[in-house]
């Protein structure tokens, strides 16, 4: 014998008194969560319009229109201080991006190679690797940088006794002074054959993986494509009568002349940068090798696979998963932390702003900018491990 | 000493000659001698710590060993990589964990062998590693990733990965112990097929009914020595050593 | 072989001797093949062409108190600098002869620290020391009672800054970052937005605009007449930093939990606090505890960021120490003391911080 129903929330008008009914308080909630920031924001904008109306301070960004009247000590494109604002923080944008850019190129090698010594056999370069590590990671990056630039302007001589740990090489207080090949028209068709070989090398790649689908054997195509990649510009740099002109500075004056020279800033700003950052490279990298379980690499040696196979085939496709996304996030680390080179002197973003601010006394738009720099940055990078993570992930029940 | 089963007496396919090995001073194996005949069973059982496990693991060079020899058809592994490789492939080995490939698919890990070892093309490796994902019973998972098998399902596609390679003896090394009771049966199952197939094996187990019904010889190890071996009707009902009753007492 | 009796008459083995004491040991780990031997040659010789100079110049050729004069004859290392200027370097501007106060307001917190590192102190009473422990750090360091002298926060440089800005940056952050954590994972789209634009925002941009921001800009946010003293905008700056890191690391935390905890909450009739407060919490922040060290030493070492909006902190004072003529050009041998001083600090925090992961790891 049925019972009669219990009550059923469509037929029955069940009032729930709105301050118990979960969905109305939410709403109630956010709303007074939007009003109490609305009011604190409105609150400090108020003040903050009348302050700046008592100093005389401007608002908008008209002044990136306006004579920048500073010099900027290093860029990438011609400037002088008859520029305005707005080409002089493009110029500090371009230092950054060319910072950033070397930065993690070099940090991600030599962290990779880092973190690889460090799981090294031989307990020399196992332990010294580790002291690095642990060396780098514990001292504050800014500390690290004005060491630096400190053993540039104080410890290293004039130009005139330059060290020379190498031929070519030069260490001065003016900076760290290389020996380059002169330009030449054969580096530009250097460069496109190494395009070239780069493409054969791919379609080589290609081609040797289709013949062992279908055949069973297999062809070096790595070697190959090295090679190729060696080769290919090598050959056109013969074609062009071997230009081995070097552009050797040399002394003149009190100066060297000629060759590549990096400012102290760059320098002691990039050395700092990259050793701090590989520090923690090497690290992610090696979580991400020994986050391959053991077994798994018994297993592959079980099969008769040998070493290099084992490595490409089992240990690096699980092992970058696993390293991607923490490296990313230190890539965005390297690029947030090449702020600093406001503190000893490098005109990046940040210090050709500060000095903006310092000239115009719009502190709100200068932050405000720098801020919107960065988020660019980080946004972006943030959207790329999203879908690479995506893209990723081991599939599992 | 007993003799097995005479299908084909003949040169042992493997054999292990006074080998000793030692883990810096501890002494985890000691004065193993060892001859398996082609198409012989042996279960090996024993405490852990005993060094079983350890012992096989010696045969395809996951472990090495310090003093003595060990000869796999007809090869003496030694420090040469040459001679390593060549007895890996010809000896299958499955472990405790299975250790699948989890970034490839089922298909994948049968195939990585065959095609990078034996350099076989592509599509006759696959089709012979559908023919033993058929004879274990799990072909309709080919195209699934290990992470969404279960334990069971996951351990009958490591020994049909072991199969592809076409090895000449095939190494078990604990395979139901991390399995839950209910995919116990369906491993044991795909292994007693095997063995009636003719296929030489040594197993590492604590399945003593496995041993029971499979078996040419049931050896037991302890405190890294051979303590005791018999065929499995003599080895079960009349041991020999206080170890080995004492052994049998706590798990039968 | 089968049937013999072992047990008495074994012979004991010996390994062979290439195999085990120091000869064994060489073999494994530096020379077990050609590669790796000619590895080790190679950092040998790396070694031998760097540290005999370098020991050279660091102890041998090396003065350790003496006056400026006599360190500027020397080739070596000038560690005088250090001794000389200690009290200015560690302390700043706090009166010299006030200066036992902070020495004992920094003694009193390392005990604490070490206190809190044993897990069995690991009770409510603790929270009331550090709460006791630090307002008598405070009274120390501001004295004006008990015939103290009163030190104006703006004196208050060199180590005591350092310490003051890293412990209360991590102290205040964190409830916030809790907050935050719980806002970012609210189904209330409006909590949620706001949440996750102030972290993503936090976290994408450097700590130094947040330091610019604060310092130029947080007076012009107060009505006229109000000021904000330096060191306060510096700290809520490192405040609203850190939340954010905070804040994404709890979230992981509270991701870490399963599901069946919050529905065994929900089922035992606990609204949302309750339940916070007494299932989830606890067990996310014991989760997060040594990713919450790792943002700690991470505070530690921002607050010398602190130098480029001219707050004394300890790399300040030892930069204003250096631009003394009489001490000037001896920048290598302070950085190297003061990076020696955050080694030797954060080194022993990582460590810890690596313990607490493996024991808390082994607990579960």
């Amino acid at each position: 014998m049925p019972e009669k129903a219990a009550t059923n929330s469509t037929d029955t008008a069940l009032h729930v008194p709105f301050w118990r009914d979960p969905t109305k308080r939410g709403i109630v909630f956010q709303v007074f969560a939007l009003l109490l920031v609305g009011g604190v924001g409105y609150y400090l904008f108020s003040n903050t319009q009348a302050n700046l109306a008592r100093q005389n301070i401007a608002t908008g960004f008209n002044f990136l229109g306006k004579e920048a009247a500073f010099e900027i000590g290093e860029s990438l494109i011609p400037y002088s201080a008859a520029d305005t604002y707005a080409k002089a923080l493009l110029v500090g944008a371009l230092n950054t991006i060319k910072v950033a850019f070397i930065g993690i190129i070099i940090t991600t090698i030599l962290g990779t190679i880092i973190g690889i010594a460090r799981l090294s056999k031989n307990w020399l370069v196992s332990k010294l690797s580790g002291g690095f590590i642990e060396l780098m990671q514990n001292i504050p990056v800014l500390l690290q940088l004005f060491f630096w630039y400190a053993l540039f302007y104080e410890a290293f001589p004039s130009p005139r006794q330059a060290l020379h740990p190498m031929p070519g090489v030069f260490l001065c207080n003016r900076g760290l002074v290389l020996t380059v090949p002169e330009a030449h028209p054969a580096h530009a068709a250097m460069f496109w054959a190494l395009l070239i070989a780069l493409g054969l090398g791919w379609g080589i790649a290609r081609w040797a993986r289709k013949r062992q689908e279908r055949t069973g054997q297999l062809f070096p195509a790595i070697r190959v494509g090295l090679a190729l990649c060696l080769l290919l510009p090598a050959l056109v740099w013969l074609g062009y009568g071997a230009p081995s002109a070097l552009d050797v500075p040399v002394l003149s004056g009190f100066n060297f002349k000629g060759g590549l020279t990096l400012s102290p800033e760059f320098a002691a700003l990039l050395l700092g940068l990259i050793l701090y950052t590989s520090a923690f490279v090497a690290e992610i990298v090696r979580a991400g090798i020994q986050s391959v379980s053991h077994g798994q690499v018994e297993a592959a040696m079980a099969i008769g696979l040998r070493p290099g196979s084992v490595l490409r085939l089992v240990i690096l496709p699980q092992a970058t998963r696993v390293i991607i996304p923490p490296l990313t996030s230190q890539m965005l680390n390297l690029t947030k932390n090449s702020s600093l080179a406001v503190a000893i002197g490098f005109p990046d973003f940040v210090a050709v702003t500060n000095t903006t601010i310092n000239q115009t006394g719009q502190a709100i738009e200068g932050v405000a900018l720098i801020m919107a720099v960065y988020l660019i940055f980080s946004l972006s990078t943030s959207a790329f491990m999203n879908w690479y993570n995506k893209k990723m992930a081991l599939v599992e029940r | 000493m007993s003799e097995p089963k005479t299908e084909n007496a003949g040169k042992p396919i493997i054999e292990i000659v006074d080998m000793h090995k030692w883990y810096g001073e501890f002494h985890v194996l000691s004065d193993i001698n060892l001859a398996v005949k082609p198409q012989e069973r042996i279960v090996i059982c024993g405490p852990s710590g005993s060094g079983k496990s350890t012992m096989i693991r010696c045969i395809n060079r996951l472990e090495e060993h310090q003093k003595g020899r060990i000869i796999v058809d007809g090869v003496e592994l030694t420090k040469d990589i040459k001679n390593i490789e060549k007895v890996r492939a010809e000896v299958g080995m499955v472990f405790q964990h299975f250790n699948l490939f989890p970034h490839l698919t089922i298909l994948d890990n049968l195939t990585l062998g065959p095609i990078w070892v034996r350099k076989t093309p592509k599509k006759e490796a696959e089709e012979t590693a559908m023919m033993y994902l058929e004879k274990v019973h799990i072909a309709e998972q080919a195209k699934k990733f290990p992470g969404q098998l279960s334990g069971g399902q996951q351990q009958r596609v490591a020994i049909a990965r072991s199969l592809c390679m076409s090895p000449k003896v095939m190494l078990f090394d604990e395979p139901t112990s991390a399995l839950d009771p209910e995919m116990i049966k369906e491993v044991l199952d795909v292994m007693i097929d095997l063995a009636q197939e003719g296929m030489t094996m040594l197993v590492v187990t604590h399945e003593m009914g496995f041993a029971k019904s499979v078996a040419d010889r049931v050896m037991f190890m302890d405190e890294g020595q051979i303590v005791e071996q018999n065929k499995p009707h003599d080895f079960f009902d009349n041991p020999q050593h206080e170890r080995t009753k004492l052994f049998l007492s706590q798990i039968l | 072989m089968g049937n013999e009796s072992f047990s008495a008459g074994r012979e004991v083995l010996k390994p062979p001797v290439t195999q085990v004491g120091v000869v064994g040991w060489l073999r494994k780990n530096l020379f077990n093949n050609w590669y790796n031997s000619l590895l080790t040659l190679l950092v040998l010789y790396g070694l031998w062409a760097t540290v005999p100079p370098l020991i050279n110049w660091a102890f041998i050729d090396s003065l350790w108190d003496s006056s400026s004069a006599a360190c500027r004859d020397i080739d070596g290392a000038c560690w005088s600098i250090i001794p000389q200027n200690i009290s200015f370097i560690l302390f700043g501007f706090f009166p010299h002869g006030e200066q036992w106060r902070p020495i004992t307001a920094i003694i009193l917190l390392l005990s604490l620290v070490f206190y809190s590192k044993n897990k069995k102190h690991w009770k409510r009473s603790l929270a009331v020391y550090w709460l006791v422990g630090l307002i008598v750090m405070g009274v120390l360091m501001r004295g004006g009672i008990f015939g103290m002298e009163l030190v104006e926060t703006a004196q208050w440089s060199g180590l005591p800054l350092t310490l003051m800005l890293s412990l209360f940056g991590m102290v205040c952050a964190y409830p916030l970052g809790i907050v935050l954590a719980l806002g970012r994972r609210s189904r209330l789209p409006a909590i949620k937005s706001l949440c996750v634009v102030y972290i993503e925002l936090i976290r994408g941009v450097p700590l130094i605009s947040l330091l610019f921001m604060s310092s130029v800009m947080f007076p012009l946010f107060l009505p006229e007449g109000m000021t904000i003293d330096k060191i306060l905008r510096a700290q809520v700056a490192l405040i609203l930093f850190t939340a954010a890191y905070i804040a994404e690391v709890v979230r992981g935390g509270l991701q870490a939990i399963p599901k069946g905890q919050y529905e065994a909450a929900d089922s035992l009739g606990l609204n949302y606090g309750k339940s916070m407060r007494f299932i989830i919490l606890p067990q996310a922040l014991k989760i997060v505890i040594p990713p919450s060290v790792g943002i700690l030493i991470g505070a530690f070492k921002d607050t010398s960021l602190v130098v480029i909006i001219a707050l004394y902190d300890v790399l300040k004072t030892t930069q204003v120490t250096l631009s003394n003529p009489k001490w000037m050009g001896f920048s290598t041998e302070a950085y190297i003391f003061l990076a020696m001083l955050y080694f030797i600090c954060c080194l022993g925090m990582s460590s810890y911080s690596r313990k607490l992961e493996k024991e808390l790891h082994t607990g579960r």
